[in-house]
């Protein structure tokens, strides 16, 4: 029987370091270099002043909730057996924002927005992905 | 004061096809019954049409395919071409017809949007969003980003699943009383409670139908229409666009977007307020889409819409009556042209959920998760 998996993200050239960044534990942001500006995900240009010149940082893992979801519809297979599922908006400290999922939740008590997180890097399918529960 | 291009190109004719289900039929099909149903409203000739906007089928894109219609048509238009603002083409094609009208570039301009997701494909519907490790997460569908920017709603002012509701309450009971409408059932709020979760916070009953069909309208000039004795023209008062056009996860702010923009610019070509609005079209793809608009227009300061939606003020007979002939929700769930129609209609004073008295009304139509968004104002 043929295993059903999650599609994985396709690698390139500017995306790779993200990557294996996250495959040694790591979650990593891009940072300009004249402006200092920080952002995910991954693009070849500073999205605030347009430069080229910019480098990879280690995010600390310390990151805030901006928004969450609960599906209760698989839109893929592999979702079906994972219903319901929290999908987030999160930002990390550095600034950076992203999509990601909260997990480890446990018999918490409900969610609030702006709520202290921190990041989990678990294993999707074969591949390090961030992920965050409560701090 | 108004600006000068203000009432001065009117809608003189509006068409449609029937709503819901059109297997087998291509949406070049589509658009050419709306379109011929539209020039015959209108009362103008084929031959005459010399500017023709089309919105991209969300269900499938092709190449050019604006050329591909005017060859069904058999027409050759001076100016127009394909748009893709999502929900919100419509309004912008609009707008951009009738800059061309009074900028000399063309005189008789047709509008119109097809789209078979019903029973072509939806595909287009339930694809991944962001960079394309979306899927790692599980972040695939629209109705997902509007719940995202809900849940931040309710964080940030209160708002409740109950208020949400209340918009789909008005929206289906707008719907039961229009004999075109796709879905004529009417909603209590105690089934709305019992609506299946679909992406919490929002249910089934917050999402709008998934429909075939196709809309068109004829614009012209104000002068154009009284030489052809045009029937009921309704003057195109004033518009505006704002593209908020980031990813939900990287805007920094989830709860106001460039709807704000596009109102007070439309707002302000009209030399209108939102107090001067009698009633409102409102592009509600789901609920929050609709309280969210309506602050950002300014019928209430942001994080009211929650109150201002509630004890029937969006119905018929309440202070601003919203979707009149049951918008996404109820009446079809195609992308937005068909609230521009029921705009014309209740300024003509021919809707089947007609606003006593109306002299104005406002439309909004949005795409994406509220990527884009438009606004007209149609007047007497």
């Amino acid at each position: 029987m043929e295993t059903v998996t999650v599609p994985a993200p396709e690698r390139d050239a500017l995306n790779t370091p993200y990557w294996d960044s996250l495959a040694q534990g790591a979650l990593s942001f891009q940072r300009c270099n004249p402006c200092g500006h920080a952002w995910l995900p991954v693009r070849s240009e500073c999205p605030q002043c347009l430069a080229a010149d910019w480098g990879w940082e280690k995010a600390s893992g310390g990151a805030k909730l901006i928004s969450w979801v609960v599906y209760h519809t698989a839109y893929h297979p592999v979702f079906a057996s994972r219903l319901p599922y929290t999908v987030a908006v999160v930002e990390l400290d550095e600034g950076p924002r992203m999509i990601s999922n909260l997990t480890a939740l446990g018999a918490a008590e409900p969610l609030k927005i702006e709520q202290r997180l921190r990041l989990l890097v678990q294993d999707e399918g074969g591949t390090a992905v961030p992920r965050f529960t409560l701090a | 004061m108004a600006h000068a291009l203000s009432g001065k190109v009117v809608i003189a004719g509006i068409g449609h096809t029937s709503f819901g289900k059109h297997p087998g039929r291509s949406t070049v099909s589509l658009n050419i019954e709306a379109i011929r149903k539209a020039l015959a409203d209108a009362g103008v000739d084929k031959p005459d049409v010399d500017a023709l906007f089309v919105k991209a089928p969300t269900s499938k894109f092709e190449m050019m395919y604006a050329q591909t219609l005017s060859e069904a048509l058999g027409i050759v238009p001076r100016i127009g071409g394909i748009y893709d603002h999502g929900g919100a083409s419509n309004i912008s094609m609009i707008s951009y017809a009738a800059m061309a009208i009074d900028a000399g570039q063309c005189e008789l301009a047709v509008v119109a949007l097809a789209d078979n997701p019903a029973t072509g494909t939806r595909q287009a519907y339930q694809k991944s969003y962001g960079d394309g490790d979306s899927a790692l997460y599980g972040w695939f569908g629209t109705p997902a980003g509007y719940a995202m920017i809900a849940q931040r709603h309710m964080g940030q002012f209160g708002t409740t699943s109950d208020q949400l509701g209340a918009i789909a309450v008005a929206c289906r009971k707008h719907g039961a009383a229009n004999p075109n409408a796709q879905l004529r059932k009417p909603l209590s709020l105690e089934q709305y409670r019992e609506s299946r979760l679909i992406v919490a916070p929002l249910r089934r009953d917050d999402c709008c139908l998934v429909s075939d069909g196709a809309a068109a309208v004829v614009l012209m000039s104000a002068r154009k229409a009284t030489q052809l004795g045009v029937a009921k023209p309704v003057p195109v008062l004033g518009f505006g666009q704002g593209q908020t056009s980031w990813d939900v996860a990287l805007r920094p702010d989830l709860t106001t977007t460039a709807a704000r923009m596009s109102a007070q610019t439309a707002f302000a070509m009209a030399g209108l307020q939102p107090s001067d609005v009698d009633v409102a079209q409102i592009y509600d793809c789901f609920t929050i889409a609709v309280l969210m608009t309506l602050e950002d227009y300014g019928f209430c300061a942001k994080g009211q819409g929650g109150n201002f939606v509630q004890d029937g003020r969006i119905e018929l007979g309440g202070d601003l009556p919203v979707n009149t002939s049951g918008g996404l929700l109820s009446e079809t769930g195609m992308p937005g042209l068909q609230l521009v129609i029921e705009g014309v209609r209740q300024m003509r004073g021919e809707s089947v959920n007609q606003v006593r008295g109306a002299r104005n009304c406002v439309v909004s139509n949005q795409g994406g998760i509220m990527h884009t968004h438009a606004t007209l104002l149609l007047g007497q």
